[in-house]
């Protein structure tokens, strides 16, 4: 059984002036211990997907669809009733570290509020379970860096300390999103593997939001791309970004750095800039950008179908096997 | 496309290693007392230079006209208090008077001025106490309402009501106030601290509320607090309405922040958020405003004792002033100044305790 099973999510946040659509019906499902990618540019509604689940977007957002977590329906779920689920069973990890811990309150007290609400756990074994997580993400002197503040860590150690409060009531689905986008590469590489270790030793399952799918490719096991609201093309981590088919999943990889291929291969712009919410082509919404477009793309809104070893929404498909 | 290495253990890389330094908070809090001396210092400086500027004779003042008449009384006089000497050596003479709280005798009531303040401050003390404790309840209380609710009915209404609050001059309020709940309603006392004839409880800290507490006198307690309430309301009106503006965008600002977003993703009750998450942030800007307040209040006071006669420091700088009483304005003006400075000691001591990252720089 899957961890999380979401179907046609669409989100419409306020805006002077009406509704805009963010997320326009995008289903996926996260299986127990495995590391579910999500990748795509910025605007192409991943972060505010998430949000949805835990309750989370701005007033006067509508959310439709259905987000079965465990058992049970998140959307539309009471806020009192969310919150019992937030935290514990359900965690998130924010993108910057700089601002995603409270600056005036202590590593302790940020680590053990919740585990104390959600485990009812006395002041003394809340303490216990904080050292231990911060041990669990290597953060050296624990007991002394629970009574010392945020700002006396690095982004990277911010960022550990972050994933160790997320995971501090041993939830069963983490969301991160872009953990590492704020952080250096060298600092990147650590977070990964943290994250990489957590969930063989605890079963956890994970989605990594990122825009990066050189992030994806070291550790996910299943990836789903994003464009405009939309998925545009799912499968397992091997079939997508080795052999990708959709002309958008193929333009994002061309446009990677490629430490190997540098010299051989220039860095391939996509052309144009991607639509902003409200502004969503007809069609295909990627046809304004893409080189295989033909007639039919501008008008007819593509489906995502399975297709032999994946799901894609291109009828085109100019790169089948 | 492997920019990231798979091994499993991951030590973190030495540029995560930076570590934290000690709190030093006390150093923090000495640094801020030193700065406290020398404003202090400067304060008496200005003090003592305006009265030397004010162009009151103060043989004329304080010697009676025969002894002004007489040369050598004069010259007694002036020898006494130093001035036949240079401006740097009479300032040095006063200062020396003032380490030893001799701010010098009032003109007026012939009493020394330390003396007059003793008797004057703790009815204005009691005051200001209340005026401000009411102020930052409410005031703190209306702008995270305000906050909370944006752009909703109680918002709007809230605004208008500050606005109101901020656009009436207090003296103003103060003559309504005392029309309709003193004059037309009769709820309220219009004057004094206590009813006329009754005599204060034992003086303890010489708050009228407090020591009639500790007397176990609960009737005086309520009758003392029944003639605070409304001056002490007319003088918090205009800081409400101030402190309700700030602290409403105080909490705004901090309101969209991802710490909050993330203290709801960790289920936090919505009380906690509010309490521990937004105003804990919004606080250091909602003190700065609180100390403003306390300023306020006390020039507030001159206008609003001497409506309500109330027997405070207030009136008594009024009477100072008008009667052109040097000594006992210097003595005011050195109260007030240095009450001004100890608040904003307070206020910035309180932005450390409040915000560590301010403890270290």
């Amino acid at each position: 059984m899957s961890v999380l099973a979401v179907e046609s999510l669409r989100v419409k946040l306020p805006i002077p002036g009406g509704d805009v659509t963010i997320v326009d019906g995008v289903d996926y499902d996260v299986q127990p211990g495995e590391v579910f990618g999500i990748a795509g540019e910025s605007g192409s509604g991943k972060t505010i997907s998430m949000l949805a689940l835990l309750g989370l977007l701005p007033e006067h957002s509508t959310v439709e669809g259905t987000a079965l977590f465990a058992g049970k329906e998140l959307i539309g779920m009471p806020r009192r009733e969310l919150r019992d689920i937030a935290g514990r069973d359900l965690a998130m990890v924010f993108q910057d570290p700089f601002t995603s811990l409270h600056p005036m309150l202590t590593v302790g007290r940020q680590l053990s509020e919740h585990v104390r609400r959600h485990l009812h756990l006395d002041r003394h074994a809340a303490e216990e379970r904080a050292v231990e997580l911060l041990e669990d993400v290597r953060i050296p002197d624990p007991r002394a860096a629970l009574r010392a503040y945020p700002h006396h860590f690095s982004g990277g150690m911010r960022q550990r300390i972050a994933i160790a409060i997320a995971l501090a009531c041993r939830p069963k689905l983490l969301i991160a999103d872009e953990p590492t986008t704020a952080l250096d590469v060298t600092v990147q590489a650590g977070i990964l593997r943290l994250l990489d270790r957590l969930r063989r030793e605890q079963d956890l399952a994970v989605i990594l939001i990122t825009h990066d799918l050189g992030v994806l490719s070291s550790i996910a096991d299943r990836v789903s791309v994003f464009y405009a609201g939309r998925v545009v093309e799912s499968g397992a981590r091997g079939d997508v970004l080795q052999h990708p088919r959709h002309p958008y999943t193929r333009a994002l990889l061309d446009a990677l750095p490629h430490p190997e291929a540098a010299k051989e291969r220039p860095l391939v712009a996509i052309g144009g800039s991607p639509p902003t919410p409200g502004h969503i082509p007809s069609g295909c919404s990627f046809h304004t950008r893409c080189t295989h477009a033909v007639d039919s793309c501008r008008v007819d809104v593509p489906e995502l179908r399975a297709v032999s070893d994946r799901r894609l929404a291109c009828p085109v498909d100019p790169f089948s096997a | 496309m492997t920019t990231v290495p798979t091994a499993i253990d991951e030590p973190p890389a030495a540029s995560e290693r930076r570590f934290w330094r000690p709190p030093g908070f006390v150093r923090f809090v000495l640094r801020r007392l030193a700065a406290l001396v020398l404003l202090t210092l400067g304060i008496t400086a200005v003090a003592f230079v305006l009265t030397q500027l004010v162009p009151s004779n103060a043989v004329a003042t304080n010697l009676g006209e025969q002894a002004a008449g007489d040369p050598a009384a004069v010259q007694a006089f002036k020898h006494h208090y130093g001035l036949d000497r240079p401006l740097p050596v009479r300032y040095a003479i006063y200062l020396d008077h003032l380490v030893h709280g001799d701010l010098g005798q009032s003109s007026l009531t012939h009493d020394a001025v330390t003396h007059d303040l003793g008797q004057f401050i703790p009815a204005t003390g009691e005051l200001a106490l209340y005026s401000v404790l009411f102020a930052a309840i409410v005031g703190i209380g209306f702008g995270t309402v305000a906050a909370l609710r944006r752009n909703r009915p109680t918002d709007h209404l809230l605004r208008v009501a500050s606005l109101a609050g901020i656009s009436m001059p207090t003296f103003w309020i103060a003559l309504v106030a005392l029309y309709v709940g003193f004059f037309k309603l009769g709820w309220f006392p219009g004057a004094e601290r206590l009813d006329p004839g009754v005599s204060p409880p034992p003086s303890v800290t010489g708050l009228y509320t407090i020591d009639a507490l500790i007397a176990g006198k609960f009737s005086l307690f309520v009758q003392a607090l029944h003639h605070l309430i409304l001056p002490a309301l007319v003088l918090a009106a205009f800081n409400v309405s101030l402190l309700t503006r700030f602290t409403r965008s105080a909490v705004l600002e901090v309101i969209g922040n991802d710490y909050v977003r993330a203290a709801r993703a960790k289920g936090l009750p919505e009380r906690v958020v509010v309490v521990r998450y937004i105003l804990r942030a919004a606080l250091p800007s909602v003190i700065t405003v609180l100390g403003l307040v306390f300023a306020n209040v006390l020039t507030g006071a001159v206008l609003v004792e001497k409506i309500f006669s109330w027997p405070g420091i207030g009136q008594y700088a009024y009477e100072a002033a008008v009667n052109l009483d040097v000594p006992a304005i210097a003595g005011v003006s050195i109260f007030v100044a240095v009450v001004y400075v100890t608040i904003n000691f307070i206020v910035d001591v309180l932005y450390g305790v409040i915000d560590p990252r301010i403890r270290i720089t």
